[in-house]
């Protein structure tokens, strides 16, 4: 919060604390616990995170144990309570796990590009002239190409694995979180409040940190939480073709790619790993939404 | 006044601007590397002195240059040429460097939102300063308290507050408070009460007043407001198209203005008594544009003196022995010859 406490010589708390109105950022939980759709959105999140991260513990059956008797079994079979896949294996425990590596994949490549492409975009806002020429017309290279397409000839050129994919994904999204980061850094530079840090005789960096930072992290952070959909879909995508994670590990875009064979057999149990892709796409989209109208309120 | 930071007297000016100059260059749309044909000549040769513990207002219209002064004189943004000289040491040079030179000049905005950061109390915003310059921030947030009473804010009810949950007169009276906080000798104050409501504007005045008295400040009060800055100011300064027209004491300006153009700008402040009522428009039209200002004197376009030899000569600023200065051909000895007394009725 207080970027001066953080700095204390001596303690400020022996000092008379007088009475802090609530901050910014209390103030946007306040708003955000009020907004139903927000809410849903974050408990199905966080119960789809609950089951990935305790699967091992709670799922009904092996997901790894074929069998060549119980192959595409439909929804509601005793033992198999969302069927089988092509292999005779436990739908239910495969999506369980796979929700694992599907957020992993959703949310990793976010977060890196979260911190590398807000360092980018803030240097490139705060330095202005020649220096953010240079770096925006480089990041505009990559920004040209459409996502999909960078993703999978990215993935494809370095070849197929997790580390791969998660490293394709991140370039992908860095110039996307670099744009909004230089743009919304290039505005608070101009502010008054930047000018009068200035006038008293700040350097730049103590003026990033003090002043900046707390003020552009908010709107990048929002956008941002709106692409680990995008991220979930795009890793899904590279799973499907191979390029992302191998099989029989299982993850929800790869069990989608193996079950098409069945979407004539057995289209519900074909179309469950989409379903679970969608939900959990949806649901960090209605919270994001609900971030940003609740970081946008005038103040 | 005894102030050790006091090197050069009384009688030295606190702040000499000498020939400043600062052009805003005209990108050339297309091509990357194109030389700039041409600039906006926001301040386009400025000298005057700012004395100590004098309150020097600065008055002119829209667009004259006021704001891009005060902007290079707190070195926010670089002069294309010309020198700040204070207290007797040129701003840069080694003996006085930009970062002690900004311990003793402190800048006040107009816009009392937009300058202070919406996510720090407010105690925060003030104590930052001190803290930058080494103040252990126990005492930066003591004194940043202490300068809230004084500005007329108590510290227990608003040191905790974010800027949002103040009013704009209350807000003002933090960036002046934050512009103390560094002890500075030299405060411009930019618009400063422009924005307020008046009764607000009057208080926030009398505080400044207060203030100036109690640490012993010198103040270059900008306003486009006339009544304001001849209740506030000793010295006034008047701008015309980024240049200095005239300049003297408040009763010399307002009493017996020289420059025509400062004539026009008293003849449109409104009367009070409405039978003396103000019933032309002193000054017609918008200034000329700054990008390629008029030939000779600057205001020839809008004078009501104006004769030939307005448009082929620029007239030099010279100061009488009472310190009454002025830029205008009507009072240089060879060509004041060239105006009839006809045009004396306007």
């Amino acid at each position: 919060m207080s970027t001066l406490q953080a700095t204390a010589a001596t303690p400020v708390s022996t000092l008379p604390a007088f009475k802090r109105s609530r901050g910014h950022w209390a103030n946007v939980a306040a708003r955000i616990v009020r907004n139903p759709l927000a809410m849903t959105a974050a408990v199905i999140l966080l119960a789809l995170i609950g089951i990935a991260v305790f699967a091992p513990w709670i799922m009904p059956a092996d997901p790894f144990a074929t069998s060549m008797f119980t192959r595409l079994k439909p929804i509601g079979t005793p033992g198999h309570v969302f069927g089988t896949d092509e292999l005779g294996r436990d739908l239910l425990s495969r999506l369980m796990l796979g929700g694992r590596l599907s957020l992993f994949m959703g949310i990793t490549p976010v977060l890196m590009a979260f911190v590398i492409g807000s360092g980018i975009g803030i240097l490139a806002g705060y330095a202005g002239g020649f220096v953010n020429t240079a770096i925006m017309r480089t990041i505009d290279v990559l920004y040209a190409f459409p996502s999909v397409l960078l993703a999978i000839a990215l993935s494809g050129a370095l070849g197929a694995g997790i580390v791969n994919a998660l490293t394709s994904l991140t370039i992908v999204f860095i110039p996307q979180i670099a744009r909004i980061a230089e743009s919304v850094t290039t505005q608070v530079r101009r502010s008054d409040y930047v000018d009068a840090a200035r006038a008293s005789g700040a350097g730049a960096f103590t003026i990033v940190r003090a002043h900046v930072l707390g003020n552009v992290l908010g709107p990048i952070f929002v956008y941002s939480t709106s692409l680990i959909s995008v991220s979930m879909i795009l890793a899904s995508g590279l799973s499907f073709l191979g390029l992302g994670v191998k099989p029989p590990e299982p993850e929800w875009g790869l069990m989608l790619n193996t079950l098409r064979t069945a979407i004539y057999t057995q289209p519900w149990v074909a179309a469950l790993p989409g379903a679970f892709i969608f939900i959990t796409s949806i649901s960090f989209n209605m919270l994001s939404d609900g971030l940003r109208s609740a970081m946008e309120v005038k103040q | 006044m005894t102030d050790e930071r006091d090197i050069g007297g009384p009688r030295q000016p606190l702040l000499q601007v000498r020939d400043l100059l600062k052009h805003f260059p005209l990108k050339g749309k297309g091509l990357p590397f194109a030389s700039p044909r041409s600039a906006v000549r926001a301040v386009d040769g400025v000298n005057f002195d700012i004395l100590k513990g004098e309150t020097l207002g600065v008055v002119g219209e829209s667009g004259c240059g006021k704001s891009t002064t005060a902007r290079v004189l707190m070195q926010l943004i670089s002069q294309d040429s010309g020198e700040l000289v204070f207290d007797g040491e040129t701003v840069g040079s080694r003996a006085l460097p930009l970062r002690q030179f900004r311990r003793q000049a402190q800048m006040v905005f107009q816009d009392s939102y937009s300058s202070l950061n919406p996510r720090m109390t407010i105690e925060d915003s003030i104590a930052f300063a001190p803290t930058v310059h080494g103040l252990p921030s126990r005492e930066a947030i003591t004194r940043a308290r202490d300068l809230l009473a004084r500005v007329g804010l108590q510290p227990e009810r608003f040191a905790g507050r974010y800027p949002h949950e103040l009013s704009g007169g209350q807000r003002q009276r933090v960036n002046i408070a934050r512009a103390l906080a560094l002890e500075p000798r030299l405060v411009i104050l930019d618009e400063a009460v422009s924005a307020l409501d008046k009764s607000v504007e009057a208080q926030v005045l009398n505080l400044l007043l207060d203030l100036k008295q109690e640490f012993g400040l010198t103040y270059l009060f900008i306003s486009h407001d006339l009544n304001v800055v001849r209740f506030i100011s000793d010295r006034v300064l008047v701008m015309y198209l980024g240049q200095v027209v005239e300049i003297g004491s408040s009763d010399q300006v307002f009493d017996q203005p020289k420059h025509p153009y400062t004539r026009a700008l008293l003849k449109s402040m409104p009367s009070m008594d409405p039978l003396q009522r103000t019933m032309e428009a002193p000054l017609a039209g918008d200034p000329p544009n700054p990008i390629n200002p008029p030939s000779g004197c600057r205001f020839h376009t809008r004078c009501a003196y104006a004769q030939s030899v307005c448009s082929q000569r620029a007239p030099t600023f010279s100061s009488d022995d009472s310190g009454h200065g002025v830029a205008c051909l009507r009072y240089e000895a060879d060509t004041a010859s060239l105006f009839s007394s006809e045009a004396s009725h306007a």
